[in-house]
């Protein structure tokens, strides 16, 4: 089995030893994908602005099989502790990528299976269009599958995943699948933390079914030397709802993709982000939000504060197929540089086949306003706290978008807890 | 309201879809064999009686295309081009060196009186078509294929100390000047297109403004490519010294064809301190037939630098042509406190393809530079706006405000939006903002129960979409503008 071994070049050499020892005709079919193509260089239009460069020059290993239970364990108290009603949820953890059942409170009322037992890759994600799903379906080893079933209201589920790693780097690749049945209702918390140095390469599939609504919160704050490439794919039924925000705080190098359709007549798609980046971290949203029937609804809002050398990229495209009459299609996407070294790098795009729509984008990037922050002073606050306000108030005007009460105290807490008291002046 | 006689005068005379520019010239022609090799290019350039230099420059280009492959990256498609299926230079066959009008064939007179350009300066002069005093005269370069046939009011701007001339002869009679800034804006391996255009460029215009001149009427260049065949590849250099400024605006038309034909241009602006270009195109190659046979495909590369400090360099386009469109004007903002500006219609209809848009590159201090683009899409035809905000790390201060907005008209066409912003200085802002609609019920009803027949109502609502662009045109272009876009989106309702 060492057929793709002298073609594979580039950052896809440091998968090389596990990639040639496949089973199964899924996976040898995704390597034999990944050979072909590679993993994407910036001559890939839709990597245009992040380089796989950070993946460094180190094979990445298989996790080992024993991961200490006590760092496990505080790694998840301390990302959990900064709203303590976060604790008690339901939760389903991940160590390394695999299911850790000792971390977990397995939720109620669902039905809860794992990848590791059941295998199946689902139908979104094309392993031959996309190297890192194709990555992901060679070497995925577990993953959540949670349906809910129809009618149920199934409160809120955690979906932890822990990154526990030394200097050598290691690699997993959970993949997750959520469906929420007709007219059933989840609230699901995704946080992803960790230790060490590791790529973290989720796919996750997702299907909304007819009426049911999926509140879908991410915080990223994965360790400072990781590298988290996320892929995920949601399909949306008719009046169903996807109501999606991601908080990105880093590591090194965090991409987060978000491929969602609106399927049927009078879904609803949200696609929101903040991301807080400093030091020489890059933080990369993109996302392709398809409408191929009519009488849909997408909005998207997505803000960015970039300090230090940080770099983010937000590409985000709209694609309106011409079925999809009765659009109402919104996008924002907005920068705050805190530094001289930041960059934002922003590509807003629309496609439209269908004449009859409402769709338009916008984007800004500026630093903080003088008139702002001298409205502040001028009242008595000191310069750091005046700027502290005012970056809290632009990312709070995304986090506000977030419908489910707990998570959105979650996210303000995570980020009061990660920038409480740090200077910004650069 | 003058505008809307003119667009009811306009569709009325028309009456069916036609593309009126599309008759044929029967002129006996100088033609180069098929095919592109270094003896073509060696053709061309002795042709041109062109010296030693300029020779190589263009072999060397030759060499750095074939190692270039074609860009992809555009949202358009069209079946392989066969570069070597071409005639490289065609020229209308004549006497050595016409010292007058009177010395060019008569039937390349009657082709740009058909056109509507005036050559003979006497009758404009005269007021014979226009009373005088109505309007500015416009001095034109006219460029039939590969030559550059006539230019008028040499004399008066000569007198100005205005070089305006047919480049080849720029190359023969002004070589420092060319030698100094050829190529220095749009390098010769830029892209594909640039790389085959500064290998085979046949002509194109040639300006100089000197420092302090105030070029005392609009220039014009007028394309028209005629023979079968061939492609036409005009090069286009215009160069304004300190505190000069000058308006251009170049239009272009081509005879209805079953075989596409390939237009490769590029252009290159270079504006010193306190300088001001205007550069006003209306593009109006054939754009093929209903079903998309023949037509243009228009590979062109354009861009300014504002070099000096307080330049500007403002873009201005009409695009209603050609069956494929691939073109960004763009400018880099290096001098402090530079301008760029870029306003755009860009009209498509039937099965033609667009993808257009600009770049505004920042590099000095406190350069700003705002982007007004109009796309409008009917029948089957895809248009993409394309256009990149770059800010570096030195220019603080930069200001870009950019604006697109998309008309479909029916439900078988696409409107594109694709803006790539990037910035790397936190005191540059930044503000991007795009729509995509149709035309509302509410502004048809309200024209419709005023008498407007639907044609008409759509007209109007069209030149109000595209009245932020139209005013900045030249007055007389504004109109002939106006009239295109009607013409160009007939049929397209109803």
């Amino acid at each position: 089995m060492n057929a793709f071994s002298n073609s594979m070049s580039g950052p896809l050499a440091l998968f090389a030893n596990r990639l040639n020892t496949l089973a199964g005709a899924e996976r040898q079919a995704a390597a034999g994908a990944l050979a072909r193509t590679g993993l994407p260089d910036r001559k890939f239009e839709a990597w245009k602005y992040t380089a796989l460069r950070a993946l460094g020059k180190q094979d990445y290993a298989a996790p080992p099989a024993q991961v200490d239970a006590g760092t496990a364990r505080a790694l998840l108290d301390g990302v959990l502790q900064p709203h303590p009603a976060m604790a008690t949820l339901p939760r389903v953890v991940f160590v390394n990528g695999r299911h850790a059942p000792a971390l977990s409170i397995l939720p109620d009322g669902v039905d809860l299976s794992f990848f590791a037992h059941d295998p199946r890759f689902g139908l979104q994600a094309a392993p031959d269009r996309d190297p890192l799903v194709a990555l992901n379906t060679a070497l995925a080893e577990d993953g959540l599958l949670l349906r809910v079933p129809a009618g149920v209201d199934a409160g809120h589920v955690l979906l932890v995943s822990l990154g526990v790693a030394g200097v050598a780097p290691l690699s997993f690749h959970p993949r997750h699948a959520v469906v929420v049945e007709k007219d059933a209702r989840l609230r699901l918390v995704c946080v992803q933390a960790g230790q060490g140095a590791y790529l973290h390469n989720p796919v996750m599939d997702i299907r909304v079914e007819d009426g049911a609504t999926l509140e879908h919160v991410t915080v990223q704050a994965e360790a400072a030397q990781a590298i988290s490439l996320g892929t995920l794919y949601a399909h949306v039924g008719h009046q169903g709802v996807y109501d999606s925000f991601v908080l990105g705080l880093g590591g090194q190098l965090v991409r987060h993709e978000v491929h969602a359709r609106l399927a049927a007549t009078r879904a609803v798609v949200h696609v929101n982000g903040a991301q807080r980046l400093g030091g020489q971290q890059v933080g990369d949203i993109t996302s392709v939000i398809t409408h191929a029937a009519s009488d849909c609804t997408s909005r998207q809002t997505v803000r960015n504060v970039l300090d230090g050398h940080a770099r983010g990229v937000f590409q985000g495209k709209v694609l309106v197929e011409r079925i999809a009459q009765k659009t109402d299609g919104y996008q924002m996407n907005q920068a705050l540089l805190l530094s001289p070294d930041a960059e934002i790098d922003a590509k807003p795009e629309l496609e439209i086949y269908a004449d009859d729509v409402r769709c338009s984008h916008g984007a800004t990037v500026g630093a903080l306003d003088d008139d702002q922050l001298f409205y502040l002073r001028s009242r008595g606050i000191p310069e750091q706290e005046a700027r502290q306000i005012l970056i809290d108030a632009f990312l709070d005007e995304a986090i506000a978008l977030v419908a489910d009460a707990t998570a959105q105290t979650f996210c303000r807490a995570v980020l009061a807890a990660r920038f409480a008291g740090k200077g910004e002046l650069s | 309201m003058p505008a809307v006689t003119q667009t009811r005068e306009a569709v009325e005379k028309l009456g069916q879809s036609s593309y009126k520019w599309g008759f044929e010239t029967d002129i006996e022609m100088d033609m180069a064999p098929k095919g592109l090799n270094e003896d073509i290019i060696r053709l061309i350039s002795s042709r041109k009686e062109e010296p030693e230099w300029m020779l190589e420059w263009r072999l060397a280009a030759y060499k750095t295309w074939q190692a270039m492959t074609e860009p992809k990256w555009a949202k358009v498609t069209y079946p392989p081009i066969d570069y070597q299926d071409a005639h490289y230079y065609a020229a209308p066959r004549k006497k050595p060196g016409p010292k007058s009008l009177d010395e060019v064939d008569p039937e390349l007179l009657r082709t740009y009186e058909k056109l509507g350009i005036p050559l003979h300066e006497q009758a404009m002069l005269a007021g014979v078509e226009v009373p005088e005093g109505e309007r500015m005269p416009v001095a034109v370069d006219a460029v039939f294929d590969s030559v550059s046939v006539a230019t008028t009011f040499r004399k008066t701007l000569e007198e100005a100390g205005v070089i305006f001339c047919p480049i080849s002869e720029a190359v023969r009679e002004h070589p420092d000047l060319v030698r100094r800034y050829l190529g220095t804006v749009v390098p010769a391996g830029d892209n594909f297109y640039s790389a085959l255009n500064s290998a085979v460029f046949t002509d194109g215009s040639f300006v100089y403004v000197p420092k302090g001149v105030r070029c005392p009427m609009e220039l014009s260049t007028y394309f028209r490519i005629n023979a079968k065949n061939t492609g036409q590849f005009e090069r286009t250099l215009i160069v304004v010294e300190e505190g000069a400024s000058v308006s251009y605006l170049e239009g272009c038309t081509a005879p209805m064809r079953d075989e596409n034909q390939l237009h490769a241009a590029v252009v290159e602006l270079v504006a010193m301190d306190d300088a001001s270009i205007k550069y006003s195109t209306v593009q109006n190659w054939y754009p093929g037939d209903e079903n998309g046979r023949g037509g243009i495909y228009n590979f062109v590369t354009k861009r300014g630098i504002c070099r000096g400090a307080r330049s500007k360099i403002s873009w201005t386009q009409v695009e209603t042509g050609s069956a494929v469109t691939w073109k960004y004007p763009s400018c880099i903002l290096q001098g402090e406190g530079s301008v760029g500006e870029f306003y755009s219609v860009a009209v498509t209809n039937n099965r033609q393809q667009a993808d257009t848009g600009t770049k505004m590159i920042h590099l000095g201090r406190n350069t700003r530079s705002t982007i007004i683009a109009k796309t409008i899409s009917a029948g089957h035809s895809d248009s993409t706006y394309r256009g990149l905000v770059r800010v570096q790390p030195k220019a603080s201060g930069a200001r870009n405000f950019t604006q697109c907005d998309s008309l479909l008209i029916g439900d078988q066409c696409g409107a594109h939006t694709v803006p790539y912003i990037e910035s790397r200085n936190m005191n540059a802002r930044i503000e991007h903002e795009a729509t995509t609609s149709k035309i509302s019920e509410d502004q048809l009803f309200y024209c419709r129960q005023r008498g407007l027949s639907e044609e008409d109502a759509v007209g109007l609502i069209v030149n109000g979409f595209c009245r932020d662009v139209l005013k900045e045109l030249p007055m007389e272009f504004a109109v002939e503008a106006q009239k295109l876009l009607q013409i160009s989106l007939e049929g397209s309702v109803g």
